[in-house]
This record gives C-alpha cells, sequence and structure tokens, in this order.
C-alpha cells in the first residue's frame, strides 16, 4: 500500500458571480493599483490510501467531481503532489 | 391523515417551523433524523431550512451524502408522493441532482432577510393549483440564494413550465428571477422563500399557508 498526497484547485466557472473576487477588487483598486479580475478559490488538500497510482488517481478523480465540487459551478485542477511507500 | 416527515440534519434550524405551519395545514408530521431510511409512509417529506453541516464545502454539499437522501432519490423515482425543499432544502435538492441548477452568493453580497412578493408562475401543479392569489408575499433569509443555470437549460425550464415562482423584484441576482423550481414530474419543489415563516396571521399574513393546504388538498383528491 502507498499513501498518495493531493491537492485540488476549485475555482468559479467563467460567468459565474464571484462576490468575494469584486469585492477584494473593488478596494485594491480604491488604493489605485491597476488591478482586473481578482477571482477567489478553494485549495483542498487530502490523504489517500491506495495499492497503485491507477486505483489512487481513480478515486482522487471520483471524491472531487462527486463530493468536492458543484460541476454547475465550479473548474478543478487536481494534482497528485507526493507518493509515499507505507511501512508493513 | 395526511403524513408529512420533515427531515433534520444537523444544522436545521427551520424543522421546528416547519412543523408549526405544516400541522397549521391539517398534516400529521413527525421528524426524521437524516441517518433515518424508512420514508416510505409519509406523503410529503419537507426538507427545512438551516446550515446543514454548517455549510462547509458548500451550502448543501455534504447533507446529500447523509443516508435519508438515497432514500429520498429513491421516493423521488419510485413517486412515491411529494417533496418540498426550503432554502438550505432547496439547496440541498440542487446539489443532489434531484433539482436542476444551483444556489450560489447573493448578488449583493450580502446575507438578506426580508419579505419579498413572488409570482405564482405555474397554478396547473399540485403545490400551487389551490393556491388563490397571484403573488404572495413569503421571507426570505438567505446568502446562497442567486439562482443560476445555463441558458439552455434556461429555455428548458421555461418550456417545460417548471419555474413555480419568480420574484417580483429580483433580491438575488438569480437568473430569471426564478425564486423555485419543479423536477420533471412536478412532484418536487424547491424554493428559497419560507412559506412556513409566514404560515398565520401573526407572522404576516399567512401567505404561506396557501401552498402547504394546496399540497394537502392535492393529495387528499389524490387519496379519494
Amino acid at each position: 500500500m502507498k499513501k498518495y498526497f493531493f491537492e485540488v484547485l476549485i475555482t468559479l466557472k467563467n460567468g459565474i458571480l464571484d462576490p468575494q473576487g469584486l469585492a477584494t477588487q473593488k478596494v485594491l483598486r480604491r488604493l489605485e493599483y491597476p488591478i482586473d479580475n481578482v477571482k477567489f478559490g478553494k485549495l483542498i488538500t487530502f490523504e489517500i490510501e491506495a495499492e497503485n497510482d491507477e486505483a489512487a488517481n481513480k478515486m482522487a478523480e471520483e471524491i472531487t467531481y462527486n463530493s468536492l465540487i458543484n460541476p454547475v459551478l465550479e473548474n478543478y485542477e487536481l494534482k497528485l503532489l507526493e507518493i509515499k511507500e507505507l511501512e508493513k | 391523515m395526511i403524513n408529512a416527515g420533515i427531515i433534520v440534519f444537523p444544522g436545521s434550524n427551520c424543522d421546528r417551523d416547519a412543523e408549526f405551519a405544516l400541522r397549521k395545514a391539517g398534516f400529521n408530521t413527525e421528524y426524521i433524523w437524516h441517518d433515518f431510511k424508512e420514508i416510505g409512509k409519509y406523503d410529503l417529506i419537507f426538507i427545512p431550512g438551516g446550515f446543514s453541516y454548517g455549510d462547509y464545502l458548500r451550502a448543501g454539499a455534504l447533507a446529500k451524502f447523509s443516508p435519508v437522501m438515497k432514500e429520498i432519490e429513491k421516493y423521488v423515482s419510485k413517486k412515491q408522493g411529494f417533496v418540498l425543499g426550503i432554502c438550505n432544502g432547496f439547496q440541498i435538492l440542487t446539489e443532489s441532482g434531484i433539482l436542476p441548477g444551483a444556489l450560489t452568493k447573493n448578488k449583493s453580497l450580502k446575507f438578506i432577510c426580508k419579505d419579498v412578493d413572488i409570482k405564482v408562475i405555474n397554478k396547473t401543479c399540485s403545490f400551487t393549483k389551490f393556491v388563490s392569489k397571484d403573488i404572495l408575499k413569503i421571507p426570505i433569509a438567505h446568502a446562497e440564494g442567486n439562482y443560476y443555470i445555463d441558458e439552455s437549460e434556461y429555455i428548458k425550464l421555461k418550456r417545460e413550465c417548471r419555474i413555480a415562482f419568480e420574484y417580483v423584484d429580483n433580491p438575488n441576482g438569480s437568473v430569471g428571477n426564478i425564486a423555485g423550481v419543479y423536477n420533471e414530474n412536478f412532484a418536487v419543489l424547491g424554493m428559497m422563500p419560507h412559506p412556513e415563516r409566514n404560515s398565520v396571521k401573526t407572522l404576516g399574513n399567512g401567505d404561506g399557508l396557501e401552498i402547504l393546504l394546496s399540497i394537502r388538498r392535492s393529495i387528499e383528491d389524490g387519496k379519494k
């Protein structure tokens, strides 16, 4: 068994209102930064145990798509950060 | 007797209001804890508002994995009865895919708590066919009530007459002023406004009771 460390970056799809981004952008503009397109997202990390890379990736993809994101509103990017061999 | 089951998640907070209003409308009510699975005997399942699982991840996103939600999916697909999801209940129904679209942050960036007027769009189905008025005054209380659906899905909803209510004065940025929608067979209604919070005159004008009474009468007619 190995331990897999994953990271998911979740962002709002184009056209979905991001009030946090807008509010922050407004304030930064008030501070006279020439800033545009401030957008908020979420970063979620998790660790799973699996037999091999394929099983781990499949499980991580499933967890992300079915539980962590709302496909109506959000895009995601799933990254495998690290693999650790588990001692027997 | 017409039986209504009120689902209680950790963090639900409109369950008592729902009980009060449903009893006013003549329902026999019982609470159903979210890890309970026996829901077949109820004529109506009421998913109340609140902050299930603290709204963590996204409003309604964690509640959809409670055991009772699997049963509700079966209940809906077997057409065993009606499901009414209010506010957080609506969010749970969209998150679980029982209703289309999604609810996202209010355009104003604020939590909005006030009475709003909503137009009854479709008066042919069980939830609204006995509603006497065309416009109802119903309270809203939400930060994530901005209903989003893409254009093609919106056109489909409109064509299929599945928009239940529209805001007269859009408070939150919802696409097409949508305040509530039906599923494909009009047995599931999700709406952001809280009819149970205006079920008697003391709480406003009692408009909310009209919806609950319409459901009860429809169920009674169905049983005759």
